[in-house]
């Protein structure tokens, strides 16, 4: 049960993502003072409808309610019979985030969250508003073939009706098709037919002639006349006539065969039906039960061909049979990490197997088995970054899934304001890990906020500056290197560095003097402090006790910088950098006392060579002064308590690697830089989860393992959390672990 | 061994589906068939024979009545019993799905039981025959 309990929440996942990208698809057409796209609202249904059974079934009972309530109006507005306003896309994308909410407390196992659900029903019904005038569907007079209509849904006879209503032209097309490949062949005859008017539904009809072809006729609803049809559709199989309507024929008395429209050509008919009778057959006869003896498929065959069909050109193929129908499996993401992990230990065998290959080879005695053996460890690489390569393009998804509910955000916050954002997208389909996505939308979200609140300018502002009215905000990705860069870009106000400088100077980040040597960086940089505002008030949009400094702190831990770049009057870009991937990182790899240690990337400011004549120490603790600020010293050898090795000299350079983590730094000593390198980091188990101030264990190289030094977790230990939020240095390190004895 | 075709678009209702029939240790297990639309089920038809079919009704392009009355006409299936699954439980629906040849309606939600005891009873009608 656990396992359905987990699909029913990541199919529910999917279908709520689904149904906002239809809103949001629907709002733009409804502001483009477009009729709203019907199978758009038809698509809206079917998400919800889905969402009842499911929630039903899984006994999710507040977001069953919900559905059920929103099926009912989805339900009346594909009918036609409730409007889509802006207000009713309110309601209905405020029920997406309840959905999300819903899906957040089943994921945490807690129970559903009761009031906003509630409230969203309550205002449900308020803002639904009927169409004036009359009834949607005065259509009773079209008195379609029972037979026909017992097999359309309610939807289905509902488009039916509305286009004949508005003297949209019927056609039948009859095609078969082979079994093995009806999925490509409907598609291609869907995109082909799409744009000549509506296909309203599917009748499967007879079996053919064998088992693996089937006919169908496709009712399809086209402003087309039957010529242009049949040159557009053409193709082996098909065959295209045109249904005439049941009003013309309601006074004829006469054998209920004479169906086509004006040019009413012979009929024949196709052998699989002999008993055809008209599509839209009196029901004089017959009254109640009279669908029962006209079935639809005989229906739309008696309309159907002037000629015999075709002989198939396909060939049937009974090997091409069910294979290929499902051709996506959803993952849990932590059974991949479990397959990136059991590439990391081969990455350690393998590192075994290369010195062993190399001791056989220095074997004079052993050289042809030492070049089989190369040989062999050769081709364990290549196949083994295949399969690394492999696991993490699974772990990709486009970065458009948080894209969509920012656009979604981007419209609520910007109604709330009353200002009007035109959010601009590109690289949608940048590819990063999966779990980097996931983390990301709520940063994202906040800076898009934060672009709305303090970037764009009020519509008066914006008049009175020249620019136009509706402001823009740009969210740019793409993908450089090993890296995905993320802009959200603004074309509003612009960061104003003097009113920056003068908080900071008042809150005692800086002095006055030092701010002159500062650059546009530094100073921007303020906004990212804790509890950083310019403003006055706490603002209800952005003032919600979360800053920019979360906002960092957030991308830190997906080992990702953010940057930020300000014209005043101009606008404003932040600029985010993010691996593409957390199962591989940068790292920069060290040697500690004679072993190798990797320090993530992320972490790493800079690194110097080391001048063991700065060195001074301030209560009991080293420090060095670097460009004019305190930085706190680590040896790493005596933090991790190993021996110097006899040959250690001290007149030996050494280097000091500068580790950054939020406003903190520290200067980390350690014997030799060897490069950079992107590493998987295996995580060191269960025994050994109380040892800190490592992340895991990695391959270094063609013969190490080595340990990746956990850099957020050594600069906590060192220096006391709360110390000196200076964002040039601590000034004041309190930690008494550590450092030299 | 019985076998049962699932007609259904949602992954997550078929599984539920096939957890209800599978779920038993019975001296004539059932073997499900999972058909996510219409067109899927009408290529896997060919492939049966099958005990009896389990349709939903609302699915994009081909709808399960369309699947029923095609069933009901076809020359190999059409005493295949029948039962549509389906929220839609309006006298409307039911009705259509009776009046084109299916056997029983079963409204969603439901107990895995009470699919898994009329599918049985329908397999038991069939081997009475």
């Amino acid at each position: 049960m656990v396992d359905q309990r987990d699909e029913f929440i990541s199919e529910a996942q999917e279908i709520i993502e689904g149904l906002a990208r239809d809103l949001l698809a629907l709002d733009a057409s409804v502001k483009r003072k477009e009729g709203a796209d019907h199978e758009l609202i038809n698509d809206t249904f079917r998400a919800v409808h889905t969402l009842k059974g499911l929630s039903s079934l899984f006994g999710v009972a507040r977001m069953s309610t919900l559905s059920h309530h929103l099926e009912d109006l989805l339900d009346e507005m594909r009918l036609g019979r409730v409007e889509l306003t802006p207000k009713v896309l309110d309601v209905l994308f405020r029920a997406v985030d309840v959905y999300g909410q819903i899906l957040a407390a089943l994921r945490a196992g807690e129970p559903e969250p009761a009031r906003s659900v509630d409230e969203l029903l309550a205002e449900l019904d308020s803002s639904v508003s009927r169409p004036q005038g009359g009834s949607a569907n005065p259509l009773a007079e079209y008195d379609l073939d029972p037979g026909l209509l017992a097999v359309l849904t309610e939807y289905e006879e509902h488009r039916l009706r509305t286009n004949l209503q508005q003297g949209v032209g019927l056609f039948v097309i009859r095609v078969r098709f082979d079994l093995a490949t009806i999925d490509g062949a409907l598609d291609n005859l869907k995109s082909r037919a799409k744009p000549h008017g509506e296909i309203l539904t599917y009748l499967p009809s007879g079996e053919g002639g064998d088992a693996e072809s089937i006919d169908l006729d496709v009712l399809l609803a086209s402003r087309q006349s039957l010529d242009v049809l049949r040159t557009e559709l053409a193709g082996p199989n098909v065959q295209i006539e045109a249904v005439a309507r049941r009003m013309q024929h309601r006074a004829v008395s006469e054998p209920p065969v004479t169906t086509f429209g004006g040019e009413a050509p012979r009929i024949t008919t196709p052998p699989a039906a002999p008993e055809d009778t008209s599509l839209f057959a009196p029901r004089t006869q017959s009254g109640k039960e009279g669908f029962s003896g006209t079935t639809p498929r005989q229906a739309v065959s008696a309309v159907m061909m002037e000629e015999e069909p075709p002989p198939l050109v396909d060939v049937p193929r009974p090997g091409l049979s069910i294979r290929g129908v499902a051709q996506t499996v959803r993952v849990d993401i932590r059974k991949l990490d479990h397959l990136m992990n059991i590439v990391a230990e081969l990455a350690i065998v393998r590192s075994a197997l290369s010195r062993i290959t190399d001791r056989v080879r220095g074997a004079p005695e052993l050289r042809e088995l030492g070049i089989e053996l190369h040989r062999l460890h050769r081709g364990l690489d290549r196949h083994l970054g295949d399969l690394q390569s492999g696991i993490l393009e699974v772990r990709m998804v486009p970065l458009g899934q948080v894209f969509d509910k920012l656009a979604r955000v981007v419209r609520q916050i910007s109604r709330e304001h009353d200002k009007e954002v035109n959010l601009v997208i590109t690289g949608a389909e940048t590819e990063v890990d999966k779990l980097i996505v996931e983390e990301l939308s709520d940063p994202l979200m906040h800076m898009i906020r934060n672009a709305i609140d303090h970037g764009i300018e009020s519509r008066r502002q914006r008049d009175d500056r020249g620019k136009p009215e509706t402001g823009t905000i740009a969210l740019n990705a793409y993908q450089k290197g090993n890296h995905v860069v993320l802009e959200v870009q603004d074309d509003g106000a612009g960061i104003d560095e003097d009113k920056v400088l003068a908080t900071a100077i008042r809150r005692g980040l800086v002095t006055e003097s030092e701010t002159a040597a500062m650059l546009q960086r530094d100073v921007l940089g303020f906004i990212f402090m804790p509890g950083f505002t310019t403003k006055d008030g706490v603002d209800e949009l952005s003032g919600r006790g979360v800053g920019m400094d979360v906002v960092k702190t957030n991308i830190s831990k997906l080992g990702g910088v953010i940057d930020v770049h300000s014209e005043l009057g101009i606008g404003t870009k932040m600029t985010v950098t993010l691996p593409i991937t957390l199962a591989i990182i940068s790292a920069l790899v060290v040697v500690i006392a004679g072993r190798r240690y990797a320090l993530p990337l992320a972490s790493v400011l800079e690194a110097l060579v080391f001048d063991p004549a700065t060195v001074r120490t301030i209560e009991q603790r080293e420090v060095m002064t670097l460009r004019g600020a305190t930085l706190a010293l680590c040896r790493l050898d005596a933090f991790f308590g190993l021996p110097r090795p006899a040959s250690a000299n001290s007149s030996i350079r050494r280097f000091v690697v500068v580790v950054g983590v939020g406003n903190h730094r520290l200067g980390c000593v350690v014997d030799q830089l060897i490069g950079q390198q992107d590493i998987v980091i295996k995580p060191l188990g269960k025994s050994l989860d109380g040892v800190r101030g490592f992340a895991g264990a990695t391959e270094l190289g063609d013969q190490h393992v080595g340990l990746v030094i956990d850099a957020p977790a050594i600069v906590e230990e060192i220096l006391a959390a709360g110390d000196a939020s200076r964002l040039l240095g601590a000034r004041r390190p309190t930690g008494a672990t550590g450092g030299e004895a | 061994m019985a076998r049962v075709l699932v007609v259904e678009d949602s992954a997550a209702m078929r599984a539920f589906v096939r957890a209800a029939l599978e779920d038993e240790s019975s001296h004539d297990p059932i073997e499900v068939t999972e058909a996510s639309s219409g067109f899927e089920a009408l290529r896997l038809l060919p492939r049966g024979p099958y005990d009896c079919v389990v349709t939903d009704v609302n699915m994009p392009d081909i709808n399960g009545l369309e699947l029923v009355n095609f069933i009901r006409k076809s020359e190999h299936h059409k005493q295949t019993p029948l039962i549509i699954i389906s929220t839609q439980a309006s006298e409307r629906d039911k009705q259509r799905g009776i009046a084109l040849g299916a056997d029983s309606y079963l409204a969603k939600p439901f107990e895995p039981e009470d699919l898994r005891m009329l599918v049985r009873a329908h397999l038991d009608k069939r081997a009475r025959r």
